[in-house]
């Protein structure tokens, strides 16, 4: 039966793949003209699939399941590449192929004249083939092709100045603390196996009834090592600062709006399975506020614009997880989709930025940008508002839920967590501000003569985010609890929990996360705008404090002296032993087994051959093949076999006969 | 035996014998370019032929097909006994393959005595092809050992370090120490049958051959002891720590052409999978010998990869990464369930894509910097791009991502020893962390940063030789991560019969010897 949404949903991936072979194999031979229409193009035409799926669902409200063919099979296994669409898968699919259409069209500005702008978008393009099945697999296995080929891009992405040692060492870096996550990952997959003698998720969750809590909670706590690893959670995130060496279209897509988001879809695919074990969503949410608040600490005082927006993802993450922790599901994507608005906005104009700088990326050599790239300035701060928490913009909305959430459940730590963690993001997003676009200029006169405003095929992509950064919380989830998100995702991601609340005590809530948002906000105004001097005296005032914030915590410092130089150090010690104990055994029988073949020669020819015509006969022919060819060496060898034959075969014939 | 002859073209006797003849016609050339084309001609010949046998192999079948039987000694049982199954036919194909693409890459990179390389080549070939199309165990032993001659004048004559004549001596000594054991093995394998045939009053007395021993059974502990004997043999030559220091020695010495043979044909496992496991069923599955070599398996894998991560060599690394490679297979081999066999089988073919693969691309380093030392290298990608994307996607490949062949057969190999054993399985999962970090950080060091001091900035990509192998590969490793189908269609009957048979063990068997699919 042809069915015109199955035909939709098999196509979301293949337009981008053909970008990919197209450019990847052709790409040299025609004008990077042609390159990023068929890249930006073929995202656009997945969107406009997307849409299609989406009005769909929307419509009928149906699940749909494609099998696009067998891929692996063999005994009580199979796995399709089969894709799955419901409405959690929409949300994703939305967010993915949209942001990642203006990413790409942004990125046809920000990459123009660069040496590698084909190859660029050949990484782009599979990436989003790779997003795309993450999201959309009816099953565990094809979730993971997903999640490694994600990994991958992202992988070639950070490493895109490849000459660049610190983006070619940040790239290794991502792939193998992201291979931490995925071996959990992998664990949680053949445990789900054992248990359910399936990997489709339907088949899965339909005999969760007869899954024990310990073994839910072992799967579940399996599947957050891999989504720790994936969004950048304690203590798996190290890798996602240094990811900052990608370009800056790559931070935007990739690091902060969709691949990052995978742990949390990933756990709110599997749900389910986490609700079973309350240790494992305990776990969840301390992860998530923990990540929230210590990544936002390190945010205050970084210098690099995109490493504070990086710490800032961390951050922001980490609410997601919380929220998903205390079973907050919609809160969670809702938060994932106003997080991918607002931080693609933020991290897109500071692309704007360092473009209209020339590179240039230390908020201390910035400053006074606000008349010069008036633009991106006011995008910049629509993303800062944003992020802030300050309503009616997008994050106000999706960040208060998370928080309300944990307050009418009475888990007032997470609670607090989250509010300490708001307070330090609304800072440090003003004192980027601030340095960024207000006061003085402190740029280099080089630099200055150069700065210009983004084409428009960069503000255009800006502007579109900015709208949906202002409007986007509002439409998606107001009111709250009770918005048009909630109701999509009702059926997949289950109802918001049982408290209701009074409409006083939503406001009280409100009130008070602006409250802390407005607070956070005149501090950074009182410090960086008002009294500079003040905010070099505190920072003098708490060196201890400052240094260790500065140097993150020497977290890189101390996982290198814990786990990386003890291996190297390991290895050398193996290299050691193998060269000198295995191998100096291997030689020391060797040396007998050649001393030992003057004497077996003799046995050889006086006893061997007419005992053993029976067993020897084809090794003797391979002897005698041998000694055609060379006499001497082989021989040699020959004896050695059949005297050792001949004493083996003594031994054997002993303990049989016993 | 004529009957049987007739049945059908003797396809495997020209499959095995082809490369042979063609060396000794080879030896009649003299001109070096024309004994260049010949060799490659019959090596294209020769694939031509394995293909015909993969596309005419009947899949989802356990049956030995393309069989050929000709007593040979009949009072001691030995026959000249061929065919090939689910099992061997890909290695069939595989070995083909590789030897086209040595003679490919040794066209211009072999410069003396070329006449003798391609010859020693050519009956390399033949002596691998016997190994993996013999049925008979006598025959199966004397390709098993003249497989060495032409590996150790490899090794010794076109081998590039200076320890190139221990390292060949090496590794035929190695081998033949565990061969004497094997053949121990098989002649107690044959004792017993005998002992069966005089029960039984049968006409024949002995045999050697695979398909009738499978009809005995063997008691439980004649099982452990030949099991063990037969270890010998085939951990020897896999190799299989802690017997693998003639591996890293043959590889570094020895030619690129020795070691994408030596890497990428696993001869060793294949003995495993081919003769211990369902000759020896009760053996393979008493407690002692999953243990051990579950455990043999999981050190191989993290001192493998351990070891590889701080090699400075390019070659030394591949050596322990195959080792730490062959201790996933030794693991899914092990599990005993069908996913375990199914992935160690298609790892050892993927190998054959990966880890050969990268060889050649060490040889292609090799023939631009005259070493596989980290020293020589950095910053590769801006002066050979091309040759940077393929040493990615083979080593991606290697490594087990996903969407390469890499992965279908590592993914199987861990669910399989999952469901056996999940103490085991998730020690051996610690192994995908490492194999990341080995290569990555080799790459990065070789490929990726600022050009390095010895870099010539003149430095040619891939040529058309070069890219005919690294295309080839690339092609491969796609087909088999994205679409296994056909392969693991071809496996499948094989394996489920071995399934079926560690499941009923060998005294279950005593009523119908395997079907013969005559063609």
């Amino acid at each position: 039966m042809f069915d015109l949404t199955d035909l939709l949903i098999k196509l979301i991936p293949v337009f981008p793949l053909l970008a990919v072979i197209a450019n990847g194999l052709l790409g040299s031979r025609y004008s990077h003209e042609v390159a990023h229409r068929l890249a930006w193009g073929s995202v656009g035409l997945s969107f406009l699939c997307v849409i299609g799926v989406f009005a769909d669902v929307l419509r009928t409200g149906a699940t749909h399941e494609v099998v696009a063919y067998q891929w692996i099979f063999g005994g009580d296994l199979t796995i399709n590449l089969a894709y799955l669409v419901d409405p959690l898968t929409c949300v994703w699919l939305l967010v993915v192929t949209g942001i990642g259409f203006l990413i790409h069209v942004y990125s046809v500005g920000y990459m123009h004249g660069e040496a590698g702008f084909t190859r660029f978008f050949t990484y782009m393009n599979l990436f989003m083939v790779s997003m795309l099945l993450l999201v959309m697999g009816n099953n565990y296995a094809v979730l993971f092709i997903g999640w490694e080929g994600v990994g991958l891009c992202s992988y070639l992405l950070i490493g895109y100045y490849y000459d660049k040692v610190s983006a070619a060492k940040a790239a290794s870096k991502a792939f193998v603390v992201n291979r931490i996550g995925d071996a959990g990952f992998l664990l949680a997959i053949f445990l789900i196996f054992i248990n359910f003698k399936t990997l489709d998720y339907t088949k899965v969750f339909a005999q969760l009834g007869q899954l024990s809590p310990d073994m839910a909670t072992a799967i579940a706590l399996c599947l957050l090592v891999g989504a720790v690893g994936k969004s950048a959670q304690l203590p798996l995130y190290t890798w996602l600062p240094d990811a900052m060496e990608g370009p800056t279209p790559v931070s935007a897509l990739i690091h902060a709006a969709t691949m990052v988001t995978a742990g949390v879809y990933m756990i709110v695919r599997n749900h389910a399975i986490f609700d079973l074990s309350p240790i494992a969503m305990q776990t969840v949410a301390i992860v998530g506020g923990c990540t929230a608040l210590f990544a936002a600490t390190i945010g205050l005082v970084q210098t690099d614009i995109k490493r504070v927006l990086a710490y800032s993802t961390v951050s922001q993450l980490g609410y997601m997880f919380l929220a998903c922790g205390i079973g907050a599901y919609t809160a969670a994507v809702f938060h994932v989709m106003t997080h991918a608005f607002f931080k693609a906005l933020l991290f897109l104009s500071a692309g704007s930025v360092i473009h209209a700088l020339s590179g240039e990326q230390d908020i201390r050599k910035m400053g006074g940008l606000s008349k010069k790239i008036p633009w991106t300035y006011r995008l910049f701060l629509i993303g800062t508002i944003a992020i802030a928490g300050i309503p009616p913009l997008a994050g106000f909305w999706s960040k208060d839920e998370i928080m309300g959430h944990a307050f009418v459940n009475h888990q007032f730590l997470f609670y607090g967590l989250a509010a300490i963690g708001a307070f330090l993001t609304s800072f440090y997003m003003f004192r980027l501000t601030y340095l960024t676009f207000y006061g003085a200029s402190r740029m280099d006169h080089h630099t200055e003569e150069h700065v210009h405003e983004s084409p428009m095929v960069m503000v255009g992509p800006l502007m579109a985010l900015g709208v949906l950064s202002v409007f986007g919380g509002l439409i998606l989830g107001f009111p709250p609890e009770h918005g048009w998100l909630h109701g999509f995702l009702a059926p997949v991601a289950g109802a918001a929990g049982g408290h209701e609340t009074s409409v006083a005590t939503t406001l009280l809530l409100m009130g008070t996360a602006t409250g802390i948002a407005l607070v956070g906000w005149g501090l950074a105004h009182f410090l960086y705008s008002l009294s500079p001097s003040t905010a070099d005296n505190w920072s003098a005032k708490f060196q201890g404090a400052y240094t260790t914030l500065l140097n993150k915590y020497y977290v890189d410092e101390l996982y290198d002296f814990l786990f990386v130089e003890p291996t190297k150090r390991l290895g050398e010690f193996l290299d050691w032993f193998d060269r000198t104990v295995i191998d100096g055994l291997v030689n020391g029988v060797a040396q007998m087994a050649e001393w030992g073949s003057a004497g077996s020669t003799w046995i050889e020819k006086y006893v061997v051959y007419a005992g053993l015509n029976v067993i020897g006969f084809g090794n003797h022919l391979a002897a005698r093949q041998g000694r055609k060819l060379q006499s001497g060496m082989v021989h040699h060898y020959a004896a050695i076999i059949v005297a050792g034959l001949f004493l083996l075969a003594l031994v054997v014939q002993l303990i049989v006969q016993k | 035996m004529l009957e049987e002859l007739a049945a059908g073209f003797p396809i495997l006797s020209c499959l095995l014998f082809l490369p042979f003849v063609g060396a000794a016609v080879l030896w009649l050339v003299d001109d070096e370019d024309m004994v260049r084309t010949s060799a490659l001609t019959i090596s294209l010949v020769e694939l031509a032929l394995a293909v015909f046998v993969l596309l005419r192999f009947v899949p989802d079948s356990a049956a030995m097909q393309f069989a050929e039987h000709v007593r040979w000694i009949p009072a001691l049982g030995i026959s000249y006994h061929l065919a090939v199954d689910g099992i061997s036919v890909l290695f069939v194909g595989l070995t083909a393959f590789l030897t086209v693409l040595v003679i490919v890459y040794s066209w211009d990179t072999i410069r003396h005595q070329v006449k003798l390389y391609m010859m020693c080549l050519l009956a390399l070939e033949t002596t691998t092809m016997g190994v993996f199309v013999s049925l008979d165990l006598i025959l199966f032993f004397v390709f098993w050992e003249l497989m060495l001659i032409p590996s150790y004048f490899l090794i010794k004559l076109w081998g590039g370090g200076a320890e190139r004549h221990h390292a060949a001596l090496k590794y035929v000594l190695y081998t033949l120490l565990g061969s004497v054991f094997m053949l121990v093995g098989i002649a107690l394998l044959d004792l017993n049958f005998h002992h069966w045939a005089v029960l039984r009053h049968t006409d024949q007395l002995y045999s050697f051959d695979l398909l009738d021993l499978l009809a005995v059974p063997i008691p439980i502990d004649q099982q452990i002891l030949i099991f063990w004997l037969m270890f010998m043999g085939f951990a020897f030559k896999a190799p299989v720590f802690p017997f693998h220091t003639w591996l890293p020695d043959a590889l570094l010495e020895g030619p690129i052409g020795m070691a994408v043979v030596l890497a990428g044909l696993k001869l060793g496992t294949f003995g495993f999978i081919r003769f211990s496991i369902p000759l020896l069923p009760e053996a393979s599955k008493s407690h002692t010998v999953v243990t051990v070599i579950m455990v043999l398996g999981i050190a191989a894998i993290t001192y493998g990869a351990i070891m590889a991560l701080i090699q400075p060599d390019f070659r030394r690394l591949l050596a322990f990464s195959s080792i730490s490679h062959l201790g996933f297979v030794m693991m899914g081999l092990f599990a005993l369930n069908y996913q375990g066999l199914q992935g160690s089988l298609l790892t050892m073919i993927n190998l054959g894509f990966s880890t050969a693969g990268l060889f050649f691309i060490a040889g292609f380093l090799y023939s631009r910097q005259q070493t596989t030392h980290l020293s020589a290298f950095g910053g590769m990608a801006q002066q050979v791009p091309l040759l940077a994307s393929f040493f990615l996607l083979i080593g991606l490949a290697s490594i087990g991502l996903p969407g390469t062949n890499g992965f279908v057969g590592e993914f199987l190999i861990l669910l399989g020893t999952f469901k056996a054993n999940w103490v085991f399985g998730a020690f051996a999962v610690t192994g995908v962390v490492f194999g990341a970090a080995y290569f990555l950080w080799y790459y990065e060091r070789a490929i990726l940063g600022p050009l390095g001091k010895s870099v010539k900035n003149t430095m040619a990509d891939l040529q058309l030789r070069e890219m005919v192998i690294a295309v080839s590969l690339a092609v491969m490793i796609l087909w088999i991560g994205l679409y296994p189908s056909p392969f693991l269609h071809i496996m499948n009957g094989s394996i489920q019969a071995l399934v079926d048979r560690l499941d009923h063990g060998t005294v279950a068997v005593l009523t119908e010897p395997v079907q013969r699919l005559d063609r």
